[in-house]
């Protein structure tokens, strides 16, 4: 073992055996956070939109009432996440930083397809067990582009598009009001009421919206555009009095000014 | 039953003004069985980060010396103190890594950052960040603890009030929950230094 | 290779299997006073991730001094309310007078266990004046075990809610709290609002309306408040 050498690139499989056996014993292993999620996107006349809600659930429980699920990709491409959190998070930072890099290469812009060619490949890799259901969307120079990828690393190339738990209370909303060569105002709006039908009829689904308009040479993120869930004022505070709390004599304070000593015990 | 129960967990942070506090409970069991009620589930990273890991005890443990070992090096590397976000995505990294072989704990970092501005943050076992301006909790007491903070924190709390709301919040969410208790424990960190105190609770 | 043969998969035989149950969420709670009672309920009924209706009333009136709420399986809840409030109709019928609430407790607890092998999936509470005019709740599990208390949470965010209403009612963990005063009506009708607007925040099946019974020597006063519908 070499302890003090960064680590190695790459997923490490050294408890995969461990778990496996706990499991056989019959304890149930956890899952990971679920985003039950509605995510959309749109083609508009100038370009594209992208919207999501802001709710991430652990079971029945909210777990983060205002979570970022539209990604940064590349200046011109954003990517809206559903299902599990965590690989939604890593695989579009990831793709991000190869896009990055693939741009410095190359000296230009990164075309959309590259980025829905890198990911498809590296869902299809991990046969879906890297759990990310991804809305793409960016605007290159052959013009705006929108993709959805699925898991398994399939992919669909249409003019509006919605995913996750939510995307059928979405989907009813597209279906009935998206049109070809609609403004930003009139996009923007559909988005957003898409997003808000799933905030409202889908459980998985809750709290603000989100929305990312990309156009040619430009990507305005709109962070919680819409904030239909505030809560309420409560009804009285609950501050104690000092001194409710019963407790032992407390251990002494830690001076924060003073250097810290380096803790190597074994 | 779930690995996550096995050894039972309650652990809690909340932000107040100009400081943050972090709590757990101090059981350790065997499903059932309570084995010890000294077991310390919340480490300090620096003198203003502190860690609390709500999950299976031998990977509490772990994850504790293997953070303890990065955080050292970073400090040869770099020649300057972790802030608290860098060490909430070293933690997120090192949970990601074992995507497929996880270790089964939910982290908690509670801390002040070089602004003295409040960070708190939770994680699921792989390792994905959920930044919150309240508060954060995890363990078997989880669900507990979520209804005593959504309904007992407020914004702007000072250090002597932010103890006295974290300490309820938890005390009553582990009395409420067969898996966790058995004493706490609160850390409340101010640009001042750190305040712990050993609350008195049920014993049962 | 016998042993491959030697025990089917568990799931090739439940696969098909009849499920008489469903959950349909739902959080009711009480708090009882000196000379009152607060029972509440929310309204919303769903089934996984969608909501079937907002407004299902989960709490109703069996007298003028009795309230109960129900939790778990709808249509068996409607069923079993459905059940006491026929024998509460008869009951005034035969004896000219309503039933008290110690007796409509007892009663719906052998209503419960009636069905102890094909048990209503409900989680009922019960509040109401006793004989003496003081708050009275009752909670049962759903083959009928009664226990009468101060205050109580049932249903999806119980879990959420009653620490809460230990701390709050029973004044669990205060130093130099007497854990034994009865809170007045006003406060205690503010902590079951904040129970319940702190548990549509964090349980995706609590929320859409909040219905308030308030029980005392006057009647049955009810209230009806908005929560949050995402």
């Amino acid at each position: 073992m070499a302890p003090l050498t960064e680590p190695s690139a790459g997923f490490k499989f050294d408890n995969v055996k461990r778990n496996q056996l706990l499991g056989d014993k019959g304890y149930k292993l956890p899952t990971a956070t679920k985003t039950g999620t509605t995510i959309v996107g749109l083609i508009f006349k100038d370009g594209l939109i992208l919207g999501a809600d802001t709710r991430a659930t652990a079971g029945p429980i909210v777990a983060d009432k205002n979570c970022e699920k539209i990604h940064y990709l590349a200046p011109n491409m954003y990517c809206c996440g559903a299902g599990t959190a965590a690989d939604t998070e890593f695989t579009t930072n990831m793709i991000s930083s190869q896009l990055a890099l693939h741009s410095l290469n190359t000296g230009r812009e990164v075309r959309v397809v590259a980025a829905m060619t890198m990911l498809k490949q590296y869902l299809y890799k991990y046969h879906g067990h890297v759990g990310a259901a991804l809305v793409l969307g960016g605007y290159d120079v052959t013009g705006p582009h929108l993709f959805t990828i699925y898991p398994h690393g399939s992919t669909d190339k249409l003019p509006y598009v919605t995913m996750g738990s939510g995307s059928l209370a979405a989907m009813s909303v597209f279906e009935s009001r998206w049109r070809p060569g609609m403004s930003r105002e009139e996009g923007i709006e559909v988005v957003k009421d898409a997003i808000e039908a799933g905030i409202f009829n889908d459980l998985g689904s809750g709290s603000n919206v989100d929305v990312c308009v990309i156009t040619k040479g430009n990507a305005e993120y709109l962070r919680n555009y819409s904030t239909p869930n505030e809560r309420v004022q409560k009804e009285q505070s609950y501050r104690f009095t000092p001194g409710t709390t019963e407790f032992y004599a407390p251990r002494v304070a830690r001076q924060a000014q003073e250097p810290a000593e380096m803790d190597t015990s074994a | 039953m779930s690995i996550m129960q096995y050894n039972g967990s309650a652990i809690v942070a909340m932000a107040g003004k100009g400081c943050v506090a972090i709590a757990a409970d101090k059981r350790l069991g065997q499903r059932a069985l309570t084995v010890d009620t000294e077991f310390q589930k919340v480490f300090p990273i620096t003198d203003r980060t502190y860690i609390g890991l709500p999950g299976l005890a031998t990977d509490v443990k772990t994850l504790y010396d293997r953070f303890r070992m990065r955080v050292n090096l970073y400090k040869h590397n770099e020649e300057r103190t972790i802030e608290p976000k860098t060490f909430s995505h070293l933690v997120s990294h090192m949970l990601y890594e074992r995507r497929f072989g996880p270790y089964f704990v939910e982290p908690v970092v509670a801390g002040l950052d070089k602004n003295d501005e409040p960070y708190i943050c939770g994680m699921d076992l792989i390792g994905c960040i959920n930044f919150a301006k309240d508060f954060i909790v995890g363990g078997t007491a989880s669900d507990n603890l979520y209804g005593m903070c959504e309904s007992l924190w407020e914004p702007e709390l000072g250090p002597e009030d932010l103890f006295e709301t974290i300490s309820q919040a938890l005390l009553n969410a582990v009395d409420r929950d067969a898996l966790s208790g058995w004493g706490a424990v609160v850390h409340i960190i101010t640009p001042e230094g750190v305040i712990t105190r050993d609350l008195k609770g049920r014993m049962d | 290779m016998l042993s491959s043969i030697t025990q089917a998969p568990v799931e090739a035989h439940s696969h098909n299997r009849w499920e008489p149950y469903v959950d349909n969420g739902g959080t009711s709670l009480a708090i009882a006073g000196a000379d009152f009672v607060i029972i509440a309920a929310d309204t919303r009924q769903s089934d996984g991730y969608s909501i079937n209706t907002r407004y299902d009333p989960k709490a109703f009136e069996l007298s003028n001094k009795t309230v109960i709420a129900t939790t778990g399986y709808a249509a068996d809840a409607k069923r079993l309310v459905e059940v006491m409030e026929q024998k509460a109709q008869s009951y005034f019928h035969k004896h000219e007078r309503v039933m008290s609430t110690p007796a409509m407790a007892q009663l719906l607890s052998n209503t419960l266990y009636y069905k102890r092998f094909f048990p209503y999936y409900v989680f009922p509470i019960l509040a109401g004046l006793d004989s003496q005019g003081k708050g009275a709740v009752f909670t049962y599990d759903p083959v009928g075990n009664m226990e009468r208390t101060v205050y109580v949470a049932c249903g999806s965010a119980s879990a959420l809610v009653q620490p809460f209403l230990d701390n709050q009612v029973g004044f669990a963990n205060q130093r130099a709290a007497d854990p034994n005063r009865l809170l007045d009506r006003e406060t205690a009708r503010k902590i079951a609002i904040d129970a319940f607007t702190g548990a549509t925040e964090r349980d995706i099946y609590t929320g859409d309306w909040l219905e308030i019974f308030t029980i005392d020597q006057t009647g049955v006063h009810r209230e009806k408040r908005e929560l949050k519908r995402d």
